[in-house]
C-alpha cells in the first residue's frame, strides 16, 4: 500500500499473516481474519503496511499466502521455519529489529494450534499493549492510536493505545479487499532467515480437526413474529451468576462445581 | 472548366483520403498484435460482405434495398467517375452506365432521407443526419457533370456562376464520400467495415450456419504480462478495426437487455466510446443515445490511459461493463458483425485479475468456486445429496456408458433438483445407458469466465477435462446451457473435445427415435423461452420446439423468440454483480411472456428458471422442458418386450 503523501510521518504497520484452512474443503487459502486484518490496515490513515509470515514454505502455504499479496502488495516477508517450530521466537526477534508502531493479527490460526495464544506471547514478550477484537484504526497522533474496539451485538468501544502495541480482529472488523490473481503471482515472497526453535511440547500432541463448541440451545417461545425478533436481538440477560471477588481457590472451585451441577453437566 | 478541374478534384480527393487511410492504419496498429490471414482474408471479404453481412441486414428489407441502391450505386459510381472523368476514358458506355450507378445511388439516398425525417431512438444524430444529403449531393453532381461529357448537355454550362456550384456540390461529396471515409464522418464505415470484415478475429464465423461464440482463452502462462484490456490499445489491431466499423445503427441498442431495464449499458455507446479512446478524447461528440443515467461529455479517454478509472471518471465506468448479461443479443443483430461481448469480457478481466474490483457478491462467488468448486460454497462432498434415493450409476463404477449426465451446480439447487429428477425419469424411461460424474464434478467455470476470473475458469476446466479423460462415453448431456455452452465450445481451447447435447435436443431425438411416448397435453396455453446460451450461441432453436410440439404442445411464440429472445437477465455473472437499474429484466421478460395470453413458459435452463420465477406476481407457470416430458410419459405400445435396463426404472412423483 502506497502511503498517503500529507500524512507526513508515515505509520509503520505490519501484518502477520497466516496460511489459512477452507472450513469445508481444508484447501489453503488466505486466513479470514488475517485478511481483515490486513484490510484494516490499508484503510488505516497513513499507513505504510509489510506483511509477516512464519512458517513452512511448500506450494500449497505460497499459494495462500500470495492471495495476501493480490490485495495490493509488492512483497510479503516469510520467515522460514521448519514444519513443528515454535514461531514465536522468530517473530519477536524479527519486530524487535523492525520495530513497527503498529502489529495486527487475527485473532486466531484457521489450522494449527488455532488457539489464539500467540499475539498475546508475542505482547507479552516484547511487553507491548494487545487490543483484541479490533474494528477499526481511526488515527495515530503524538504515538497514540485511536482504536474501536468490537464488542458483542454490534457495540464499539473506543480505546486509545499507546504505540508500539499489538492488536487482534475479529469477525466484526471489515470484509478483506478481493485477492487480485496477476499481483498475486507477480508479488515477491522475500525469505529471511531465522534460527528455529523446535517445539517440544507440539510434537507430543495429537492433531484432531476441531469440532464447533456445542452451544446452549435457545429455546424461545414465543407466539408472534414481534416477540420472536425481540428475543433473538435482545441483549444477553446475565440473570444468574454471581461475581466472586477475592475468593479463595477452595471457594472458587466449589462455586464452579455448584454451577455444573445446576447445568446439569455433572451428574450427582 | 470543369474537364480541367475534375481529375485534379478527383486525384487530389483520392490522394488526401490515403493520407488517412494511413493515419487510420496507425490508430488500428496501437492494439496488441493478432495473427490473421490478411490475403485470405481479403479474398473471402466480397463473399464476407454480400452474404454474411447482408444476411444481417437484409433483416430489415427497405433499410437492406436502401443499402444495396446506395452502396452499390456509389461504389459503381465511383470506380466509373476515376475512369470517366480522372482518367478520361468518356466513352458512351462507361459514361452510360456512370449515369445509371449515379441514378441508383440517388434513388438509394432519398430513402434514407426518408428513414432520417423521423429516426427512431436507436438511430444516431450529429454527423449522420447530413448524409442524406451528402450522398445526394455526390450522385446529383457527378450525374450533372457527366452530362456534357457524354454530349447531353453543351460543354459550356451555361454561366460559370452554375459551373462553380456544381463544382462546389461534387466536392462536398467528393469531401464526404472520399475523403470521410478514412478521415472520420459516417462514410468511416464502409472503408473500416471492409478491412473489419476481411481481419475479422472470428473467421470461423463466416459462413451459412456458422458460429464463433465461445470466448478465447487468455494466455497465462506469461507471469509478468499484464493480464485482460486495461486500455484501448490493449485490445486487439483487429478489435480496434471492429469497432472503428460501427456504423452506430443502433440494433444493439434497441435489443441489449440492460439498455432496456435502465442500467448504464449501452453497446453503441461503448463500442464508440471504444473508437473515443482509440482516438483520444472526450464522448461529447457523440449523437446516440447515452448510457442510461449517464450524462454525455463527462468521459474521456487515450489510446494509453485506463478505460476505467480506480478513482473518478474515464473513458467507461465499471458498472456499465457488469451490467451486461452477455446474451450476444448484440452481437447477433450486429450488421457490422462486431463482437461486443469479447470486449466486454476482455475489460471485465482486467478488473477482476489485475484490480481485484469484481462488485458486489462477486468475490465472494469466485472464493467459493476457488475454495469449494461450486458458486455457492456448498460441501463438494454434498453434490449428490439430491438423488439420494434415485441410486444414479456413477462413472467411477462403470467407467464406459453411452451418456455422461452432466449436472451442473443447480444439483445444489432445490429448484433445479426437480428439474434433473425429471431429466433422471426421461431417461429411464427411453432406457438410455448414463451415468454420472457425482462428486467428481465441478462447476464448469461459466460464472467465473464471464467475470473475468479466466485463472479460476482456467484452473476448473482443466481438472475437469483431466476428470472426463478417465472414462469413456459417446457424448454428454446437460440441463443446462451454459455448461453446454462451455463444454462444447471452450474447452476445446484448452484440450477437452466433447459432444455434447442439450437436454431438450437429446430428448428430440429419443421421440424420433420412438424411444418415447407422451399422452396428450391437457394443460393451457404454452410459450417457449430461448436460453441465450442454447440458441444464441448454439444455435439450437428447434429441439426444443420439437418436443414440445411432441407433446401435443402449440407453442405460443412471444415476439422476440429464437434469435431474437430476450435474455431473462441470468447470464454473465448479472444476478451476482447486481447493478441496479430502473427496471429487472426478468420482469420484462414475464411482461413478454403474459403478452402472449400463455399461462405456462417453458424454459430450458435452471437459470432462466431461477429468474422467471423470481418474479413476483407472475401470471405465468415456469417449467423446465424436463419436467412437462416426464409429467407426460406414457408406456411405450412396443417397450413390453424390452429386457429390464441396467438400473431399475423408479416409478416417483416430480
Amino acid at each position: 500500500m502506497q502511503p498517503e503523501k500529507s500524512m507526513a510521518p508515515a505509520l509503520a504497520v505490519t501484518v502477520l499473516v497466516s496460511v489459512g484452512r477452507h472450513p469445508l474443503t481444508g484447501r489453503r487459502r488466505r486466513a479470514d481474519r488475517d485478511a481483515r486484518g490486513v484490510e484494516l490496515a490499508c484503510s488505516a490513515p497513513g499507513a505504510k503496511v509489510s506483511l509477516l509470515h512464519a512458517g513452512v514454505l511448500d506450494e500449497a502455504s505460497e499459494a495462500a499466502l500470495r492471495d495476501y499479496l493480490g490485495m495490493g502488495f509488492e512483497a510479503l516477508t516469510l520467515i522460514e521455519q521448519a514444519p513443528g517450530a515454535d514461531v514465536l521466537p522468530a517473530l519477536a526477534e524479527r519486530l524487535e529489529a523492525a520495530a513497527p508502531q503498529l502489529v495486527i493479527a487475527g485473532e486466531r490460526a484457521e489450522q494449527g494450534e488455532g488457539s489464539g495464544l500467540l499475539p498475546y506471547l508475542l505482547a507479552e514478550r516484547l511487553g507491548w499493549p494487545l487490543v483484541n477484537g479490533l474494528a477499526a484504526v481511526e488515527g495515530v497522533e503524538d504515538g497514540i492510536a485511536t482504536l474501536l474496539q468490537a464488542l458483542p451485538r454490534g457495540q464499539r468501544r473506543r480505546l486509545r493505545v499507546r504505540l508500539p502495541a499489538i492488536l487482534t480482529v475479529d469477525a466484526a472488523a471489515p470484509a478483506a479487499r478481493q485477492s487480485a490473481f496477476g499481483p498475486a503471482r507477480r508479488g515477491r515472497l522475500e525469505v529471511a532467515e531465522a534460527p528455529v526453535v523446535e517445539d517440544p511440547a507440539l510434537a507430543e500432541w495429537q492433531m484432531v480437526p476441531a469440532r464447533k463448541r456445542p452451544k446452549r440451545l435457545k429455546i424461545v417461545k414465543a407466539a408472534s413474529a414481534r416477540e420472536r425478533f425481540k428475543a433473538a436481538a435482545a441483549k444477553a440477560e446475565g440473570g444468574g451468576g454471581q461475581v466472586l471477588a477475592d475468593a479463595t481457590p477452595e471457594q472458587g472451585a466449589e462455586a464452579i462445581l455448584k454451577l455444573l451441577r445446576e447445568e446439569g453437566v455433572l451428574t450427582r | 472548366m470543369l474537364e480541367t478541374l475534375l481529375p485534379i478534384l478527383i486525384i487530389a480527393a483520392l490522394g488526401v483520403a490515403v493520407a488517412g487511410a494511413w493515419r487510420r492504419v496507425r490508430l488500428w496498429r496501437q492494439g496488441r498484435p493478432s495473427a490473421v490471414p490478411l490475403l485470405k482474408g481479403l479474398a473471402a471479404l466480397p463473399r464476407r460482405y454480400l452474404v454474411d453481412l447482408h444476411h444481417v441486414v437484409g433483416r430489415d428489407k427497405v433499410m437492406s434495398n436502401t443499402h444495396v441502391a446506395t452502396a452499390g450505386g456509389f461504389v459503381a459510381a465511383a470506380v466509373l467517375m476515376i475512369l470517366v472523368h480522372g482518367l478520361g476514358f468518356a466513352n458512351p458506355v462507361l459514361g452510360g452506365l456512370l449515369l445509371a450507378a449515379c441514378a441508383t445511388m440517388f434513388a438509394g439516398s432519398l430513402f434514407v432521407a426518408r428513414r432520417r425525417r423521423n429516426p427512431p431512438a436507436r438511430l444516431s444524430r450529429g454527423p449522420w443526419m447530413r448524409l442524406p444529403k451528402s450522398l445526394m449531393a455526390f450522385s446529383l453532381g457527378v450525374f450533372l457533370v457527366t452530362l456534357p461529357t457524354m454530349g447531353i448537355l453543351p460543354a459550356v454550362l451555361g454561366s460559370w456562376l452554375l459551373a462553380l456550384a456544381l463544382t462546389a456540390v461534387v466536392v462536398w461529396g467528393l469531401a464526404e464520400m472520399v475523403v470521410g471515409m478514412t478521415w472520420g464522418g459516417p462514410m468511416k464505415h464502409a472503408f473500416a467495415g471492409a478491412l473489419h470484415l476481411a481481419f475479422h478475429r472470428r473467421a470461423e464465423r463466416f459462413g451459412e450456419g456458422n458460429r464463433s461464440t465461445g470466448l478465447k482463452a487468455l494466455d497465462l502462462e506469461d507471469h509478468d504480462a499484464r493480464l485482460g484490456v486495461e486500455t484501448p490499445a490493449d485490445f486487439t489491431w483487429n478489435q480496434l478495426l471492429g469497432f472503428d466499423a460501427c456504423v452506430q445503427c443502433g440494433r444493439c441498442e434497441a435489443v441489449c437487455p440492460a439498455f432496456a431495464a435502465g442500467q448504464p449499458l449501452n453497446p453503441k455507446k461503448l463500442i464508440q466510446d471504444m473508437v473515443v479512446g482509440m482516438a483520444g478524447g472526450t464522448d461529447a461528440a457523440y449523437a446516440g443515445s447515452p448510457y442510461p443515467g449517464k450524462p454525455i461529455g463527462e468521459h474521456q479517454g487515450s489510446p494509453h490511459g485506463p478505460i476505467v478509472a480506480q478513482k473518478g471518471q474515464a473513458l467507461v465506468d465499471a458498472e456499465t461493463l457488469w451490467s451486461c448479461t452477455t446474451c450476444r443479443a448484440c452481437v447477433e443483430e450486429c450488421p457490422m458483425m462486431i463482437e461486443h461481448v469479447d470486449a466486454i469480457v476482455d475489460m471485465r478481466r482486467f478488473l477482476t485479475l489485475e484490480r481485484g474490483e469484481t462488485p458486489n457478491k462477486a468475490p465472494e462467488v469466485l472464493d467459493n468456486l476457488i475454495a469449494t468448486d461450486n458458486p455457492g460454497g456448498f460441501d463438494p462432498g454434498a453434490r449428490m445429496h439430491w438423488a439420494a434415493d434415485l441410486d444414479l450409476p456413477l462413472m467411477a463404477d462403470l467407467q464406459q456408458v453411452d451418456v455422461l449426465l452432466w449436472l451442473g451446480d443447480g444439483a445444489y439447487d432445490m429448484r433445479n433438483q426437480r428439474t434433473l429428477r425429471a431429466l433422471v425419469k426421461v431417461l429411464r424411461a427411453a432406457e438410455v445407458d448414463f451415468a454420472v460424474l457425482g462428486n467428481e464434478e465441478r462447476d464448469s467455470g461459466d460464472v467465473a469466465r464471464r467475470l473475468g476470473d479466466e485463472a479460476t475458469f482456467q484452473s476448473l476446466a482443466r481438472r475437469n477435462i483431466a476428470t472426463l479423460a478417465k472414462y469413456r462415453f459417446q457424448h454428454i448431456v446437460t440441463c443446462d446451457p451454459h455448461s453446454f455452452h462451455v463444454l462444447g465450445n471452450e474447452y476445446g481451447e484448452l484440450g477437452g473435445h466433447y459432444r455434447v447435447y442439450h437436454h431438450s435436443t437429446f430428448i428430440a431425438e429419443l421421440y424420433e427415435s420412438g424411444r418415447l411416448a407422451f399422452r396428450p397435453w391437457k394443460g393451457g396455453s404454452v410459450t417457449y423461452h430461448d436460453p441465450c446460451y442454447l440458441g444464441r450461441y448454439n444455435g439450437e432453436f428447434e429441439a426444443p420446439r420439437n418436443v414440445l410440439r411432441a407433446l401435443g404442445i402449440q407453442v405460443a411464440e412471444m415476439e422476440r423468440s429464437g434469435f431474437r429472445s430476450r435474455c431473462c437477465g441470468g447470464g454473465g455473472g448479472a444476478p451476482i454483480t447486481d447493478i441496479p437499474g430502473k427496471r429487472r429484466i426478468p420482469d420484462m421478460r414475464m411482461n413478454d411472456v403474459e403478452a402472449t395470453g400463455a399461462s405456462l413458459v417453458a424454459v430450458g435452463c435452471p437459470q432462466c428458471t431461477a429468474m422467471l420465477e423470481g418474479v413476483v406476481d407472475a401470471g405465468a407457470e415456469v417449467r423446465d422442458i424436463a419436467e412437462l416430458v416426464a409429467d407426460a410419459l406414457v408406456a411405450r405400445p412396443a417397450a413390453k418386450a424390452t429386457p429390464p435396463s441396467r438400473q431399475p426404472v423408479l416409478e416417483e412423483e416430480v
